[in-house]
């Protein structure tokens, strides 16, 4: 098998370094929808410059190079273990050349072990596709905003919400306004909706790889992503939290089967520094690129 | 126009400032986060300084008397000089260091806190009591922010972690913002307090 070691450093480099283009046109577009010489627009402008630096100088765009998460769709027949292996050796050697921190720490010693790896670090999803090719996705979440991530189970006493869609959007809007400036706004909500609470969350993760200007396949949920979207706007949290026009930059919702008694909404919070690559490996041929 | 401010900072420094201004920070100040300031009230604040920890003690009495503590885990590399450097050095969220704060402002007789996404009630007792604020830093942009620390003077306690460590560090026209001031206001509680309002119309309608 290949050794896609000295890839998949190139992977965590442009993911660290490079943001993507759709999120840098979205914080573009809150940057000049701010009053000038407002505290808002002065954070985007320099965040905007931040992400410029960053490219340049090939340096983490933010020091919280956060949780790698890994999500891996292989071919039949490729070797997992193999693949495992290759990713932590190359999320060692990223954490040498100054890629990432050193964010891996035992849970409740705090020890840290130095080169981010440790047990389920980095997180590495694995899938089986039917496709001929290799492809690897990998974001960085980052601590602050993980920690704005929420779980609603609907409905509780301490969340009265109905198990429809108008539950749905109670809780994302709970969620967000939880959030404050918190998890680095402005943000990006991703969603699931339904399933256990494990596969729940993980559905919302994944709905981070999405470009923030497509479209939300079911109808339905298309028009609340958008709906959500403008009504988070109105809570005028702002970036950062100074107060402003931009408190989200997208919403992203998925839902999944459930078993009847549970009725679960899974939130996860990205901020602003939305840190996600996708590779592909096809003939030998590697390239990495934005979603 | 952004107020100029040098550590060692008075209280007088402090009381004129206000929610909003805009402040470029230069002088000696330290890191401190999560284990830090877990590692600070049990070994200063609330313990007898054991042995071990006498010269960090000293070391951190000195340092943030008038001193700034920074809610910052950096990514640093080791030159070839063998002298440390900040690659990437933006603030983490400051509300876990809540239940420690105020002590630590009490204790230390720090003049700012810098970190991101503002802090609650007991610190901002603390700073009104005190005179402290909490200074603002642009959360995320850490590349940015590093090109203002322009020297990493020493390490305390490296064997918490690179993050968790206490960096001293000389910075440059650090940019931040008073988000929560010496009397009592905090942009943080306006900012909540109106978009709670905002959400409750929305839930309602």
């Amino acid at each position: 098998m290949q050794d896609l070691t000295e890839s998949f450093v190139e992977l965590v480099k442009s993911a660290s370094t490079d943001l993507s283009p759709d999120v840098e046109q979205a914080l573009r577009e809150a940057c000049a929808a701010e009053d000038d010489g407002s505290a808002a627009r002065a954070a985007l402008e320099t965040i905007l410059e931040n992400v410029r630096m960053a490219r340049e100088m090939g340096r983490p765009m933010c020091q919280d190079t956060g949780t790698p998460i890994f999500h891996v769709w292989y071919p039949e027949g490729m070797s997992q273990r193999a693949l495992r292996a290759q990713i932590q050796n190359a999320v060692r050697m990223a954490t040498e050349r100054s890629y990432l921190r050193p964010n891996a720490v035992e849970a409740i010693s705090g020890r840290n072990s130095g080169d981010n790896t440790g047990v389920d670090f980095p997180a590495i999803h694995f899938d089986e596709w039917e496709r001929d090719f290799l492809k690897v996705g990998l974001m960085l979440k980052g601590g602050g905003s993980e920690n704005c991530g929420r779980q609603y189970s609907v409905p509780s006493p301490e969340f009265p919400a109905s198990r429809d869609i108008r539950g749905v959007r109670k809780a994302i809007l709970d969620a967000a306004f939880q959030a404050q400036g918190l998890g680095c706004a402005p943000g990006i909500l991703g969603v699931g909706v339904g399933g256990d609470r494990g596969s729940s969350m993980l559905k919302a993760k994944e709905q981070l790889f999405r470009r923030l200007d497509d479209a939300n396949p079911d109808p339905e949920l298309d028009a609340l992503e958008k709906q959500l979207h403008r009504e988070i706007n109105t809570l005028s949290i702002g970036p950062m939290g100074f107060g402003g026009k931009t408190t989200v930059m997208g919403v992203k919702i998925a839902q999944l089967h459930r078993v009847p008694a549970s009725f679960f909404v899974s939130i996860a919070y990205m901020c602003w520094a939305d840190r996600r690559k996708i590779m592909t490996v096809k003939n030998g041929h590697v390239e990495i690129e934005a979603p | 126009m952004a107020t100029k401010l040098t550590v060692p900072i008075t209280e007088a420094q402090v009381r004129a400032l206000k929610v909003g201004d805009a402040v470029l920070l230069s002088g000696v100040i330290f890191t401190g986060r999560d284990a830090a300031h877990k590692y600070m009230m049990e070994n200063f604040i609330k313990g007898d300084c054991p042995e071990s920890e006498k010269n960090i003690y000293a070391v951190l009495k000195e340092g943030l008397a008038g001193g700034v503590l920074y809610h910052c885990g950096p990514v640093v590399r080791k030159r070839d000089d063998g002298k440390y450097e900040f690659v990437a050095a933006g603030p983490t969220t400051s509300i876990r260091e809540e239940p420690y704060e105020a002590d630590v402002i009490a204790h230390f007789g720090l003049r700012g806190v810098i970190g991101k996404g503002g802090m609650r009630e007991k610190t901002l007792a603390a700073c009104k009591e005190h005179g402290a604020v909490y200074l603002h830093a642009i959360g995320g942009a850490a590349t940015y922010i590093a090109q203002s620390v322009k020297e990493v003077l020493d390490v305390y306690k490296l064997d918490l972690g690179v993050p968790e460590a206490f960096w001293k560090i000389r910075v440059e026209d650090f940019p931040c913002v008073v988000t929560m001031d010496a009397h009592g206001q905090s942009l943080h509680d306006k900012v909540r307090r109106q978009s709670e309002q905002r959400l409750r119309a929305l839930v309602a309608g």
